[in-house]
C-alpha cells in the first residue's frame, strides 16, 4: 500500500523540484543549441539556402560595392581590408566586443561606424540604414558557416550581466520573458509558429514579414513589442548587452547571415 | 543605390533552352498600408520589366501593387546569338533603370 502511493508522491516531488529549479537553469543554453533554421517551414528553408534567390544577398551586393567606394581623402574599406574583406574574415563571429580605446561594448554595427569616424573621416551610418545593414550584412557574410565565438570578456562582464537579466527579465502586458519561449519552450508551437531557440546567428537577416534586410536590434524590438513591452532604442546599451549575452549563448552555433526568416 | 542580381548563363549552345533569373531591389509598396499614425503610405511599385535579347523583347511583365517587395522573376528562353541581354525595368514614376549581361553562344 504504501509504495502504491509513493511512487505518485515521488513523482509530484520531482516535478515540483523541477519548475523550481527551472529558473536557475534558464539561462543556461538550450541544448542541443541549435540555429533558427531548423524550425522554418521547408520552404524559406529552400529559400536561404539558395544564394541567388535568397533576397538578403541583395544587400550583400550593396555591401560588397560600398566596401570599394572611395570618397575624396577618405580611403575605401577595401584599401585596408582589402578587395574581397579577406581581411575581415571572421571578424562578425568574435563581436561583440570590447573596444579598447572608447572601453566599452561594440558590436559589428559599432565597429563599422567607428572605423567610419576614427579612420575614413565619414560620418557615422544611422542605426538600420539601408548603408548600415548592407556594410554588416556584407561582412557577417564574409563569415558565413563560421562558429560563433565570442568569448567572454572581464571587462564587459556587466554588460553581460545586463544581458543575462534583460533576457530572463518577466516584461509587457503579457509579462513574459525571453527565456519563457527561448529557453523553456523552444520547439513548441505558437500562433501556428514553431518558438526558436532565439539565437541571432542568421542575423542580419531578411524577414518576409518586414519585406526587407533588419538587424538583431530590429529583432529584439519585435519581440519586445510582441510581449506588449515597450522597445529599447536601436544600438541602445541594453540591446548591445542583450545581443552580447545572446551572442555567447548561441556559442558555436554557425553564422548564415543573411538568414531568411519569417 | 538600386541593386538588381541576375543569373544568365555565360555559355550555350545554339537552340538551348536557358534560364534567366533576376532578383530587384525595390519595396513594391502597395499604397493599401498604413503608418503607425493611421497615414496612408504612398504606393511606389515597378510596373512594367523586360528583358531584350538579340534585339527581340523575349520576356515583358506588367507588375502590380500585389507583386510582394523585391521581385523575383525567372523566366526561359531559347539561345540564339552570343550577345547582350538587357533589362530594363520602370516605376510608376516613369523612372527606369537598365542592366546587362552577356551570353557567348556556340
Amino acid at each position: 500500500m504504501k509504495a502504491w502511493l509513493a511512487l505518485p508522491l515521488l513523482c509530484w516531488l520531482a516535478a515540483c523540484a523541477r519548475s523550481e529549479t527551472s529558473h536557475d537553469f534558464a539561462v543556461e543554453r538550450p541544448e542541443p543549441a541549435v540555429s533558427g533554421t531548423t524550425f522554418l517551414t521547408p520552404e524559406t528553408q529552400a529559400l536561404q539556402e539558395d544564394d541567388f534567390a535568397n533576397p538578403g544577398y541583395l544587400w550583400v551586393d550593396r555591401g560588397a560595392a560600398l566596401f570599394l567606394a572611395t570618397m575624396p581623402d577618405s580611403p575605401s574599406c577595401a584599401s585596408c581590408h582589402g578587395e574581397d574583406g579577406g581581411g575581415l574574415i571572421g571578424a562578425a563571429a568574435i563581436h561583440p566586443k570590447w573596444d579598447e580605446i572608447d572601453s566599452k561594448l561594440v558590436n559589428l554595427e559599432g565597429r563599422i561606424n567607428e572605423c567610419r569616424t576614427r579612420r575614413q573621416h565619414r560620418d557615422a551610418l544611422d542605426y538600420e540604414s539601408d548603408d548600415l545593414l548592407a556594410l554588416t550584412t556584407y561582412i557577417t557574410n564574409l563569415s558565413k558557416e563560421m562558429p560563433l565565438s565570442v568569448e567572454p570578456d572581464p571587462r564587459a562582464k556587466a554588460a553581460l550581466e545586463i544581458g543575462k537579466a534583460y533576457f530572463n527579465t518577466r516584461r509587457g502586458q503579457f509579462n513574459l520573458s525571453c527565456s519563457n519561449c527561448h529557453t523553456e519552450n523552444w520547439g513548441q508551437t505558437l500562433r501556428g509558429d514553431t518558438i526558436s531557440q532565439g539565437h541571432g546567428n542568421a542575423f542580419p537577416a531578411y524577414r518576409l514579414e518586414w519585406q526587407s534586410i533588419g538587424s538583431l536590434h530590429r529583432r529584439f524590438q519585435d519581440c519586445d513589442t510582441g510581449v506588449r513591452a515597450q522597445p529599447h532604442a536601436l544600438g541602445s546599451e541594453t540591446y548591445l548587452a542583450l545581443e552580447y549575452y545572446l551572442a555567447i549563448r548561441g556559442a558555436n552555433i554557425p553564422i548564415e547571415a543573411p538568414g531568411v526568416r519569417r | 543605390m538600386v541593386t538588381i542580381r541576375l543569373s544568365v548563363p555565360e555559355t550555350a549552345t545554339a537552340g538551348d533552352i536557358i534560364e534567366i533569373k533576376a532578383l530587384i531591389q525595390h519595396p513594391m509598396e502597395s499604397g493599401f498600408r498604413r503608418g503607425s499614425r493611421g497615414e496612408v503610405i504612398a504606393r511606389d511599385i515597378i510596373t512594367r520589366f523586360e528583358c531584350i535579347y538579340g534585339g527581340e523583347t523575349v520576356f515583358a511583365a506588367n507588375f502590380f501593387p500585389a507583386v510582394s517587395a523585391n521581385p523575383f522573376l525567372s523566366f526561359h528562353t531559347r539561345a540564339t546569338t552570343s550577345g547582350t541581354l538587357r533589362f530594363r525595368w520602370t516605376d510608376q514614376n516613369g523612372q527606369t533603370w537598365e542592366d546587362t549581361a552577356e551570353i557567348a553562344v556556340t
